[in-house]
């Protein structure tokens, strides 16, 4: 694979600046422009990944440089598998990203299509909802706290005046009940402008003969959406969720700064768990196991998914 | 001939001048003191201005926020980084940095030196110099006296007609309270009442569930009923003691009073929001380290008159404890000026040094200034201050202190905030989790 891509990168090269570079072939010009970066990727992807591998299956502590290291095998795997409040940090995650995914994509696809019609202020609109997603998550974070204090919020005031319930008699952020959707609705003002963009370029993309030949085949338009619309957004919306998904699954500084994986442990992600294990407790062996579980998970459900978009493409 | 002579002269004076000013840039040194970023460090920058003049050393500081503190030092710590050369660390890592040789071991110099440990605040030095605890081996020399006291609105509580409300319903005077029952009378007393047209809560206290903030919020009551480390005479021994009745007793105090008087959302508060919840009028008590204390007093909404000070009360059987904060000042073994790092310390060590550090701000444990017969008219806050200090406990320091933090920190938010399981059940698994800490350890 690397060969044939160094090959066509050759092949590409113009003779006449090969010629000029005395005793380098075109191919060894070729290797001396990648190798930089396949050092670079070795040395910060590759070497860091295997050490991990490795430290798994140990006790080494990082702060403990005078303790011997030993091998534990799988103890740290199976240390990790058999705990409850791992398997209760999993489903919080899982919570957070389903929920999140869900809205987002309902939300996004909504916003793209009102978007894509032509209509006066359309550009400024879309520049608005897009804001919210240039922030940094550490700012959203705080921001919302102070949305959601019950008695200064913005959040507890509107939600309140439409209830006609007092704003301080309820906490987003300190009912273990509402936690988790704190946390979901603000990941979700955040990044439906993401799902919304991909959405848009998906629509921006079917040519509008189709929709000129729907119309001289007297479609209905709810005929349109569904067997034209929806069919060739689909690759452009999987594609939204395979990005949003592998964000969410790692998600951290936004939900650190909402509610620190309060209230008690109730929207302690994996994320935020595996940080805990690794910085607070330095267990790093047991962190490294941990680390290397959700690697593995992540990458086998993306692979799978990846699988399932190549197929609805190429439909 | 006189203007060559004058010219010799004058050459050989600016060489003079020259090498002499050579000499001492090549004694001066850079140093770097790493510490906390709050009010007592702004305190200490001032007072290390002598330093620099008398040791021609410049000092620069790296102050980290407390919500990083722990992170961004222990990272430094591990890494074998350096870019401290001194350090005030928190009480409880002085186990992991002492067995893991990241502190200088302080011993000889203290010896050579003579500074000697009698002549600190007992407390402090085992809190924040010894490890072993208990044993004469020093790592630290004690920094900075810091303990948890609470805060009261003095001007609410002297108000004719609180008082006579609070007399009719309670049958005493609306006072400091002298235990956790009759703090929660009060503090039930002030919630939701309106003061000045202002609604206002009772309690500001710890919650916080990141860091150590609820640890060190709930131990106050956890101590003063009856919460044991470990079995006194057999060390790591944890059941009967972690949970006892009577540490449950405390555990379901402190959940009372989260649940009956706290400012809505205090779900996750630590020192900066009880200080925020108490400088704004929201409530009538404050639970924090004293280092607030001078801030409070000089604050132009609640300070002077209005604010009062007392430390942590007690249980039921009359046992009163508070949570010790505050640190030592240690060498970094990794750091290249050990030798100006201690010079440092032994200009920090003198008692004028020292009373000059108590009028910035910063709260000396040495005796020399806390046992002067001014010392606790000097400001309202240095009785309670000192009261306060004479009733300290602390939290475990062994290296594995950060794993044994976690676990209480779970167990005590999942049972006073998240409302999960009975106060047993918190204390139970966390004997359980300590259990495993310390097996993990090799302890039994």
């Amino acid at each position: 694979m690397l060969h044939s891509s160094i090959d066509r990168v050759a092949s590409a090269t113009p003779p006449a600046i090969a010629a000029r570079v005395r005793g380098l072939s075109d191919r060894a010009i070729a290797w001396l422009f990648v190798a930089p970066s396949i050092v670079l990727l070795l040395a910060i992807n590759i070497f860091p990944l295997i050490w991990t591998i490795r430290l798994s299956f140990t006790n080494f502590r990082v702060n403990r440089p005078n303790a011997p290291i030993e091998f534990v095998g799988l103890r740290n795997y199976l240390n990790i598998l058999t705990d409850n409040d791992i398997w209760q940090s999993m489903q919080a995650t899982a919570h957070f990203l389903i929920w999140t995914i869900v809205l987002q994509v309902l939300i996004g696809f909504s916003l793209a299509y009102l978007i894509n019609k032509k209509f006066r202020g359309n550009d400024l609109w879309t520049t608005i909802i897009v804001l919210p997603m240039m922030l940094s998550p550490a700012v959203v974070g705080n921001f919302w706290t102070f949305l959601y204090q019950p008695q200064i919020g913005l959040f507890n005031y509107v939600v309140g005046f439409l209830t006609g319930n007092d704003p301080s008699s309820f906490s987003m952020i300190a009912s273990t009940s509402l936690a988790p959707w704190a946390i979901v609705i603000v990941d979700t003002w955040m990044w439906t402008p993401f799902v919304m963009l991909i959405c848009l370029a998906g629509l921006r993309s079917i040519p509008s003969s189709i929709y000129e030949a729907a119309e001289c085949d007297r479609a209905s338009k709810w005929r349109q959406f569904w067997t034209i619309t929806i069919p060739m957004v689909l690759p452009f919306l999987m594609l939204a969720v395979l990005f949003r998904g592998i964000e969410n699954f790692k998600m951290f500084d936004l939900v650190v700064q909402l509610t620190g994986g309060g209230p008690g442990s109730i929207t302690e992600l994996t994320s935020i768990n595996l940080k805990r294990a690794a910085f607070e407790q330095w267990r790093t062996g047991y962190a490294s196991a941990y680390a290397v579980i959700l690697f593995v998970t992540v990458f086998g459900l993306a692979s799978i998914y990846v699988k399932a978009l190549n197929k609805v493409k190429q439909r | 001939m006189k203007s060559v002579l004058m010219n010799s002269a004058c050459a050989a004076g600016m060489y003079i001048a020259v090498s002499a000013t050579m000499a001492s840039h090549a004694q001066a040194a850079d140093l770097t003191l790493c510490w906390a970023a709050w009010d007592p460090a702004n305190a200490l920058v001032e007072l290390s201005k002598d330093f620099e003049a008398k040791s021609g050393n410049k000092m620069h500081f790296e102050f980290v926020p407390w919500p990083n503190f722990a992170d961004r030092m222990l990272n430094e710590l591990n890494s074998g980084g350096k870019l401290c050369d001194l350090l005030i660390g928190d009480s409880q890592w002085i186990g992991g940095a002492a067995e893991n040789g990241q502190y200088v071991k302080l011993n000889d110099f203290f010896d050579k030196e003579g500074i000697k440990m009698d002549d600190f605040i007992p407390a402090t030095v085992v809190g924040y110099a010894e490890w072993p605890k208990n044993t004469p081996s020093y790592w630290a020399m004690p920094a900075f006296g810091d303990v948890v006291g609470w805060t009261y609105r003095k001007d609410w509580f002297s108000r004719p007609e609180l008082q006579a409300e609070f007399k009719k319903k309670f049958g005493r005077d609306l006072a400091v309270p002298k235990t956790w029952d009759e703090l929660i009378d009060i503090a039930a007393f002030f919630q939701g009442r309106d003061i000045d047209g202002k609604k206002v809560y009772g309690a500001a206290i710890y919650t916080e569930r990141g860091s150590e903030g609820i640890t060190m919020g709930a131990m106050n009551a956890l101590y003063s009923y009856g919460f044991e480390y470990q079995n006194p005479k057999k060390p790591y021994e944890l059941d009967g003691f972690v949970n006892s009745p009577a540490a449950v007793s405390g555990l379901e105090e402190y959940k009372k009073l989260y649940d009956c008087c706290t400012p809505p959302g205090h779900s996750d508060a630590y020192m900066t929001q009880d200080v925020d919840a108490y400088k704004s009028g929201q409530v009538a008590l404050q639970m924090n380290f004293t280092f607030t204390w001078p801030g409070i007093n000089a604050d132009a909404n609640v300070g002077g008159d209005k604010s009062g000070y007392f430390p942590n009360p007690a249980g039921p059987n009359g046992a009163q404890f508070a949570q010790l904060g505050g640190q030592g000042i240690s060498v970094v073994a990794a750091s290249d000026k050990q030798k100006e790092a201690l010079d440092y310390i032994k200009w920090f060590a003198q008692p004028e040094i020292q009373q000059k550090w108590w009028k910035l701000g910063g709260y000396s444990a040495l005796r020399a200034v806390v046992e002067d017969p001014n010392f606790a008219s000097s400001q309202p806050y240095a009785k309670p201050f000192l009261d306060s200090m004479a009733i300290v406990k602390d939290f475990w320091a062994e290296p594995a202190y950060a794993s044994l933090l976690q676990a209480s920190q779970k167990r005590f938010h999942d049972y006073v905030v998240a409302n999960q399981g009975t106060a047993k059940d918190a204390l139970d698994g966390l004997a359980k989790d300590w259990k495993a800490v310390f097996e993990d350890d090799g302890k039994y």
